[in-house]
């Protein structure tokens, strides 16, 4: 079925088609369980911060303590979770995107 | 101190001239509504994202979390934790889908598949109230720094220096539009990384690049001794100012890329993918920047001690321009004083520029003139606008001049989360989500926040409340954030089931294909939407 008439796009074609429904879950089956993650390993962080001091100031090298650690740890997982949705979103999301996108401006143009 | 107040002046009058300058050569294309709001979608990922992470370079970052880790040590750390993780929340979820779905404000996504004006009524009584607490935590900062930086101790004074402050930001704002105030963002950011970077490898080489040493030497000089090394010097005290931290924790990570001014740099970039790359870009600038603030707050403990900087004007917001002075003299505390001094003049215009454009947008253009307003008059509506979010910037920071600067922070970002997540997740997430869901959410956010800091202990009861001498806080903890936030995910859930409105089917389909695919041809329902840059 076209996803265009007379020269406007019918949204709901393009929201039931098998490409854009699979676009769409690959961007859900990524963001909503790496959102949880790294929320929940946020979370535990400040948990630990609140309610377990003595662990956090265990010493482990110099005048580095656990807290210190997992602080650090914390920016190095954003850092690592943006360049993995970067990478997923370069391979998985954009390509398709594009060519949904592509291929209804090429058919407003033809028609 | 002996700073040079001279010297400060001369640096700092060099920095407004010379973006009052860039941002007059940047306003020459300055016509249309999409050029004042968004500087016609025409900045780059990486320019944008320096321009958002400009938006955190604040005072209260800078000069407020490096104070807090000098006195504090380890809890302050915990706080620029919450500011990095943050921008996943931005990155996975929000920037692109905001990016193809809106034009120039909050306002444009959320109403985008709901009843446009209660919608837009509601966004932009968010925007402004969440604007206005950001505002003053940023304007709150100005007086102490001037104390440092002018020599300036009299209430007169520093009221007269904001009402300067006030005066060129607004300036910022009228002549430059977004692409102004973004330029002057970008200046500002680079500068105060340069300043802070130096600070840092400087403080590095002093003890031998051993982090270890300097933490040693931090705790050597401080009252608590090594217990600043680890976290609880300040939310330690009781089970409630745990549960406080934790709040406030939850409002960082969830409210940064809910506020206003920060969603909006979203629209000056021509496509999602860019989008992406400036919260990519703001990320690396802003870990970069948090790792050297814990090395220039721990620096500050050990050099300059604990005791000298709380007793200093300012208190803890003057670590950082103590510790320039300690290692720079005069030059340098000059340089760090207007670099800071700097960061309120352009942060505080990227606030004044999202509240005016909500105005003038969503409740002027369609709301009070159901979208038949003129552009032309609408970007006139929004310079007026500006004038007089101005004016009220200037009246509230000569109000709460000395206050503490970071809670009010953490209050806009608990209003910001509370009142704009939800609605923006729902409404890009969630097919079934209505009208109904969204306005419960919005106003059920902001109310029951706003309701929660007014009988918090802020307001009443204690020793450090904004009304000492009566007491009418029942709500335990200062940061509403753990209680209204989930809250208002409720409200949206709740008012979508119990109203019988179905969602519109047709516009929820154009939402959704446009959030993912950038697609910004015209849709069969008539949704008008940006047209392409080209």
């Amino acid at each position: 079925m076209p996803a265009t008439r007379d020269g406007e796009v019918d949204f709901a074609v393009i929201q039931d088609s098998a490409e854009f429904r699979e676009l769409r879950m690959r961007l859900r089956r990524f963001v909503f369980p790496v959102s949880a993650l790294f929320l929940g390993w946020y979370l535990t962080y400040v948990l630990l911060a609140a309610y377990a001091r003595s662990f956090m100031s265990i010493q482990l090298f110099g005048e580095i303590n656990v807290g210190m650690l997992l602080g650090f740890l914390q920016f190095v997982s954003t850092g690592a979770i943006t360049i993995w949705y970067v990478r997923f979103a370069h391979r998985k999301i954009d390509p398709v995107s594009d060519r949904i996108r592509e291929s209804v401006e090429s058919e407003v143009a033809d028609g | 101190m002996t700073g040079n107040p001279t010297l400060n002046t001369v640096v700092f009058l060099a920095f407004i001239v010379i973006t009052l300058f860039v941002v007059y050569r940047a306003s020459h294309a300055n016509a249309t509504a999409a050029d004042y709001y968004a500087a016609g979608g025409n900045f780059t990922g990486v320019q944008n994202g320096i321009a958002l992470s400009g938006d955190f370079l604040s005072a209260a970052s800078f000069l407020g979390i490096s104070g807090l880790i000098s006195v504090y040590g380890y809890d302050g750390f915990l706080y620029s934790i919450g500011w990095v993780v943050a921008w996943l929340v931005g990155l996975l979820l929000i920037a692109e889908r905001l990016r193809n779905t809106g034009r120039f404000t909050v306002g444009d996504v959320m109403s985008y598949r709901l009843r446009q004006r209660p919608i837009r009524a509601a966004a932009a009584t968010a925007t402004l109230v969440i604007s206005f607490f950001y505002m003053l935590a940023q304007m709150s900062g100005a007086g102490g720094l001037v104390a440092l930086l002018l020599n300036v101790h009299s209430r007169t004074g520093q009221s007269l220096v904001i009402v300067v402050v006030g005066v060129v930001m607004v300036l910022y704002v009228l002549v430059g539009g977004m692409k102004g105030t973004t330029w002057v963002q970008i200046i500002k950011a680079a500068l105060l990384m340069v300043c802070i970077t130096m600070i840092t490898v400087f403080l590095l080489g002093k003890f031998g690049f051993s982090l270890s040493s300097i933490l040693r030497t931090a705790a050597d000089n401080n009252a608590k001794g090594a217990a600043v090394l680890g976290p609880g010097t300040e939310y330690g005290a009781s089970a409630t100012t745990r549960l406080d931290f934790v709040s406030l924790a939850l409002a960082l990570v969830l409210g940064i890329c809910s506020l206003p001014h920060v969603l909006m740099r979203f629209y000056t970039v021509p496509n999602a993918i860019q989008a992406r790359r400036s919260v990519v870009s703001a990320t690396w600038v802003l870990i970069v920047f948090y790792l050297c603030t814990l090395v220039v707050g721990y620096g500050a403990m050990a050099l300059v001690g604990t005791g000298t900087i709380l007793s200093a004007p300012g208190a803890a917001n003057s670590a950082a321009p103590l510790l320039a002075f300690r290692i720079g003299g005069p030059v340098l505390l000059g340089l760090v004083a207007a670099v800071a001094f700097a960061t309120i003049l352009a942060v505080v215009a990227g606030l004044t520029l999202a509240a005016s454009a909500s105005f003038a947008h969503d409740i002027y253009a369609n709301v009070i003139k159901n979208g038949t307003a003129d552009p032309k008059t609408e970007v006139r509506v929004a310079r007026l606008t500006a004038i007089i979010v101005g004016a009220l910037a200037i009246l509230g920071g000569i109000a709460v001049n000395g206050q503490n600067v970071a809670f009010l922070v953490a209050l806009a970002l608990a209003l910001a989360a509370s009142a704009n997540l939800p609605t923006m997740l729902y409404t890009i997430f969630w097919r079934r989500f209505n009208t109904t869901g969204a306005l419960w959410s919005i106003y059920g956010g902001l109310g029951s926040c706003l309701l929660l800091i007014v009988f918090s202990p802020l307001m009443s009861g204690t020793a450090t409340s904004i009304f000492r001498h009566v007491d009418f806080h029942w709500f335990p903890l200062s940061n509403p954030g753990i209680v209204s936030i989930p809250l208002s995910f409720a409200f949206g859930w709740l008012g979508t089931w119990l109203s019988k409105e179905p969602a519109d089917e047709v516009k929820q389909a154009e939402m959704e294909v446009r959030a993912l695919t950038g697609i910004t041809l015209t849709g069969k329902s008539g949704g008008e939407h940006r047209q392409t840059a080209s």
